[in-house]
């Protein structure tokens, strides 16, 4: 089979991902966030911490009728137990919403590997490793360094810029265009694919799948272009790629490079967002940061403690009973690593936010076999990114707290961010 | 003292090797290794215990020697 065959029929490859079950989508206010809980209501998206904390003490496994039924952990212990436990928890789907694959997608899913269990779930992820280990991200750090300073470059003359909007989300869009060799100027597509794909789960189905259709066609594009003009990048390393002595089916192409394009993005906008903010809002760490620069590596890890912009989910694989719960075959669960690292029983002060904290094993790349394969490129961008604000712009305010957006779902951080820079 | 990264644990997250340098390297696939024989130099203790502390998989053993 040539390449151009393989990726000839895109209906095809459109089947596995519509195939599943649905449910009915409920809204509205939570009545009771221990039987009722809901990621994607406005009370859950401007603060979950005191939700998370106030569980932690009394549930501490929240339920909820509402995406067919599923649980949500607030302890460190029971985070850590979930993520470590593929028998008993499926990656099938990480997303939680009113679809559920097929059992039969099982051990690939849609995105391999984040979709994937074991045994196949390794063989894939070693094909993506070797890009993304520290070593070959730092040779991206001069570029990113001077795409952050051209971002600063394009304030001239403003008072106010949007921290999130202006600076935060287009560093990791114009990373990851680059690793995967995609045009620059698509990049505001991408964000609207960001949306689609984890801001969107309450919508109607038809139009869910209809938004991912259009996500699936670029990337279909991006994949017929490299086959027929192959460069140096992700999308024609995958589109060779072998795995059991073939190359890849497909699906798995297209599935991986909807994961890369969708999971560096708003999670790495989110994390420098998030820090951004504190520090428009605490002078003295700001301050501190733009005396003592060599602290920021040790403040970031702290960042991503208190602000971890990450939930993932899983799927249950079978009827149990689980830490005095019933579980049911096919429940979610919403794996909040942010609960998991704000645990009381994990972390001194664990509300507090310390920029010299020195020990910390927190959790906001995840635990286990399904750790964030980019969290060192991740880690670079935010570095980066905090380096030369803080370097560009040493003192800045929050022009107006209330003005402040966070995006609901699986992935937090602010979507808008007016800071006061002159 | 002596470290050790328990292969079976480590997912390669990469703290021992950003923390210190000197005591862990990263593998062809981002997985933490031990460089030499992972005896740790006189002055580097405090960098292998944060290493150690450090590590949300609990992959490094740091066995103090008497």
């Amino acid at each position: 089979m040539t390449a151009d065959e393989r990726f000839g029929d895109y209906e095809e490859m459109r089947d596995g991902r519509v195939e599943g079950t649905r449910n009915e989508v409920v809204t509205g206010p939570v009545s009771d966030w221990a039987t009722d809980f809901s990621h994607l209501e406005p009370e859950w998206a401007a603060d979950p911490y005191p939700i998370q904390d106030e569980l932690r003490g009394r549930c501490p496994v929240a339920h909820t009728e509402r995406f067919g039924g599923g649980w949500l952990p607030t302890r460190y212990e029971d985070v850590a137990e979930i993520a470590y436990d593929t028998e008993r928890f499926s990656s099938r789907s990480v997303v939680m919403s009113n679809f559920r694959p097929p059992p039969g997608a099982a051990p690939i899913g849609v995105t391999p590997p984040i979709s994937s269990d074991p045994p196949f779930h390794h063989d894939a992820r070693k094909l993506l490793l070797p890009a993304f280990k520290k070593s070959a991200v730092t040779k991206l750090e001069p570029a990113t360094r001077a795409f952050c300073h051209a971002l600063i470059d394009s304030f001239e003359g403003r008072d106010v810029v949007d921290a999130a909007h202006d600076y935060g989300q287009h560093i990791p869009i114009r990373v990851i265009a680059d690793m995967l060799g995609f045009p620059p100027e698509d990049g505001p597509r991408f964000r609207e694919f960001v949306e689609t794909t984890l801001e969107g789960i309450n919508l109607p189905p038809d139009e869910r799948i209809a938004r991912m259709d259009k996500l699936f066609a670029y990337l279909h594009e991006q994949i017929r272009d490299h086959v027929d003009h192959p460069r140096d990048d992700l999308t024609t390393y995958l589109i060779n790629a072998e795995l059991y002595g073939r190359k890849l089916d497909p699906s798995h192409v297209s599935g991986t490079m909807a994961l890369l394009l969708i999971a560096g993005i708003d999670t790495t906008w989110s994390a420098i967002g998030a820090s951004l903010w504190h520090l428009a809002r605490t002078p003295a760490d700001r301050e501190r940061l733009v005396a003592e620069p060599g602290l920021l590596p040790t403040a970031m890890e702290e960042f991503l403690r208190v602000f971890a912009p990450v939930t993932m989910a899983r799927l249950v694989r079978d009827d149990m009973t689980w830490r005095g719960v019933d579980m049911k075959a096919d429940d979610w669960i919403l794996l909040s690593f942010p609960a998991a690292n704000r645990d009381p029983a994990q972390f001194d002060r664990a509300g507090e936010i310390a920029i010299d904290r020195e020990v910390n094993r927190h959790a906001a790349f995840g635990l286990g076999i399904h750790r964030c394969l980019g969290s060192h490129l991740a880690r670079m961008e935010l570095r980066v990114a905090l380096e030369v604000w803080l370097e560009r712009i040493p003192s800045f305010t929050l022009e107006d707290p209330s003005a402040v957006t966070w995006a609901a779902g699986q992935v937090r951080g602010p979507r808008t961010l007016p800071v006061r820079i002159g | 003292m002596k470290v050790e990264i328990d292969a079976r644990r480590c997912q390669g997250h990469g703290r021992c090797y950003d923390l210190a340098p000197a005591l862990f390297g990263e593998d062809d696939e981002g997985y933490g290794t031990v460089l030499g024989d992972g005896a740790v130099p006189a002055g580097g203790e405090n960098e292998a215990r944060l290493a150690a502390a450090n590590c949300p998989e609990r992959a490094i053993d740091v066995r103090e020697e008497a």
